[in-house]
């Protein structure tokens, strides 16, 4: 924020006011004007690609609008129908919320404990590293979601392992109970990408914290207990606001395992997929519309949430 | 060392049998872990009759029979796909760092009137998810008979909408001296001059997770791909591979894995080179 009239002007505001002296107004001007043209392009996108849909989006929530009639102003029935009468909605809605909730912290457990095992010392810690990073690299994409299909398939690897200790696998991916089981699986297998922040996290914190509590006689329990825990607060917190963010989000692997229709019986059925085949499909886009609104309160509301909660829980050591 | 009154919970053992005991065990759950992968790319190779009767990853017989397969399977070579997918991969990426790095060099360097309130808006289309756009973008692109052309797929690159890389650079950016500028200012150099010369120069390990993370999300992704390419004659990696795994539901293994290890390979090129950088920019990022 320094400019050349702050040096001369110190007591001034950063910005020159409107009336400052001829020079820096001149200056100011000229400087303003490159940066909206630096800018221009991401003003551009910011008007059509972003803030015109959204506003277009809530527009065509309350309409019945199949892209090839004119949209029909329908007020909230889109919102009611969801709620009240449409039971694949709730449902979806549902299937994502127990895949968020399951997945979502086991996730992250994994990562955390993986990132302490390999923390301090080790060697070979950056062969590791990268072996438990790829698959959150190629996790979604849906060449793995085509192996996920086939390895949980009724004759695919899980079971032919399984075989081979005499035990007879259902279909996985097949079967309505475990269907969702095998996405679940596939997110958690992604634990990778956490795993390393949280390793950069554990580098922050000092050594000889370590070494005081050792002195102490704290055990390594009550080490991670008192020491890693707490200063790893905002990381765990960086971590599940955007993991749960980026989850409820999933559309590739429930897309490609369930063959594009979130079956069996809809239990893979995941919210964006729903999203789709109602907008995309049906070319019901009023409604499809409405639910992405339904999908940013659901996120809005729980980052708000979160954030709320995170004064109880979160732990910034140089706030203090 | 520990008080050995109190039972300590396994993980936070140290332990007995040191450091081996540990690489074991490490080594041991990386390869539950990538089995998966090695076993597709081990079945890629094995004759059709063999794979689900060997879950073992050493084939008994090799062939590149899937291979030849797959690569003729659809309409077109396997090759004609990749092409199309490079091609709006590689415009993506180029897009993506001309496009947010003007912007950051604009929100990091100069000031101009409302500059915090644009700022807020920036962060805050970080978060938006992508859902509440995509139904108004897709009509908006079906009007203007840009369906089926790469140009939805591109054109939010070349307008800066990935804000979190406006956000990556304008940090890194920030932490550049500003003495340089004002040495170039001095020098006569104008913005243009010092965001070529002196700011993009120095903003390398930027542009190089920016490119990385671009290069691996565009080749990925898969929603807007389906949406917006309808046609066989401009599908890309990801929805042709999607159209074989309908097409022959579920009947031709063998050549699916090796147009998938084939999909994934560029991936995994990445990640090899850029490994550094990419485990960098997820570590100080939240990238991945």
């Amino acid at each position: 924020m320094t400019e050349v009239s702050v040096a001369v002007k110190p007591g001034r505001a950063v910005r020159p006011p409107a009336r400052g002296s001829h020079r820096s107004t001149k200056r100011s001007r000229r400087e303003a004007r490159a940066a909206y043209l630096f800018l221009a392009p991401w003003f551009v996108g910011l008007l059509v690609i972003t803030i015109g849909p959204i506003f277009a989006s809530l527009y065509l929530s309350f309409t019945d609008y199949s892209l090839l009639e004119e949209a029909q102003w329908i007020g909230f029935d889109n919102y009611v129908k969801m709620f009240t009468e449409d039971t694949r909605f709730t449902n979806s809605l549902w299937v994502t919320t127990v895949y968020v909730v399951v997945s979502v912290p086991l996730q992250l457990a994994f990562a955390l404990a993986l990132a302490l095992v390999l923390d301090r010392g080790l060697r070979g810690l950056s062969f590791y590293r990268s072996i438990f990073y790829l698959p959150s690299l190629l996790g979604g994409s849906v060449a793995i979601a085509i192996l996920w299909r086939k390895v949980f398939g009724a004759d695919g690897l899980v079971n032919a392992v399984l075989a081979m200790f005499g035990i007879e696998g259902p279909g996985w991916v097949g079967h309505p109970d475990y269907a969702l089981g095998t996405l679940i699986l596939l997110h958690v297998w992604t634990f990778g990408a956490p795993m390393i922040i949280f390793l950069a996290g554990l580098r922050q914190i000092p050594a000889s914290y370590y070494e005081a509590a050792s002195v102490d006689g704290a055990g390594k329990w009550r080490q991670f207990r008192s020491i890693t825990l707490p200063l790893l607060t905002p990381i765990i917190f960086f971590n599940l606001v955007l993991e749960l963010i980026k989850s409820f989000q999933s559309f590739t692997q429930a897309f490609i395992v369930s063959g594009g229709k979130g079956g069996p019986a809809d239990s893979t059925l995941f919210y964006t997929l729903y999203l789709y085949l109602e907008g995309f499909k049906n070319y019901d886009m009023g409604y499809a519309a409405a639910m992405a609104w339904v999908l940013l309160i659901i996120i809005a509301a729980l980052t708000g949430v979160n954030f709320l909660a995170s004064k109880y829980w979160v732990f910034y050591g140089d706030t203090k | 060392m520990a008080t050995p009154s109190r039972p300590v919970p396994v993980l936070f053992r140290p332990f007995r049998g040191g450091r081996v005991a540990k690489h074991i065990l490490l080594i041991g759950f990386g390869l539950v872990m990538l089995y998966p992968l090695l076993w597709m790319i081990s079945s890629s190779l094995k004759p059709e009759e063999i794979i689900f009767r060997e879950p073992g990853l050493w084939p008994s017989q090799v062939t590149l029979e899937n291979y030849t397969e797959g690569w003729y399977a659809l309409k077109h070579p396997f090759g004609y796909y990749l092409w199309n997918s490079a091609v709006i991969t590689g415009i993506s990426v180029v897009a993506n760092l001309v496009a947010c790095s003007l912007a950051a060099y604009a929100f990091a360097r100069l000031s101009f009137p409302l500059k915090s309130f644009w700022f807020a808006i920036m962060l805050g289309t970080i978060m938006l998810p992508h859902h509440v756009t995509i139904v108004p973008q897709y009509i908006m692109f079906s009007e203007l008979d840009l369906i089926n052309t790469i140009w939805p797929l591109v054109m939010p690159k070349i307008l800066a909408t990935d804000a979190f890389f406006v956000f990556l650079m304008v940090q890194f950016i920030r932490t550049l001296p500003r003495e340089l500028d004002e040495a170039a200012e001095i020098d006569g150099a104008g913005y243009w001059r010092i965001f070529i010369r002196v700011v993009m120069p120095l903003c390398m390990p930027a542009l190089a997770t920016t490119a990385i993370f671009t290069f691996i999300w565009t080749w990925n992704d898969f929603l807007s791909q389906l949406l917006y390419l309808n046609n066989p004659d401009n599908f890309t990696v990801p929805v042709a591979l999607r159209t074989f795994l309908d097409a022959s539901s579920d009947s031709s293994w063998g050549p699916m894995f090796a147009m998938s290890i084939i999909a994934l390979g560029p991936i995994f090129g990445f990640f090899l080179a850029g490994q550094k950088y990419l485990i960098r920019g997820v570590a100080t990022t939240g990238l991945k």
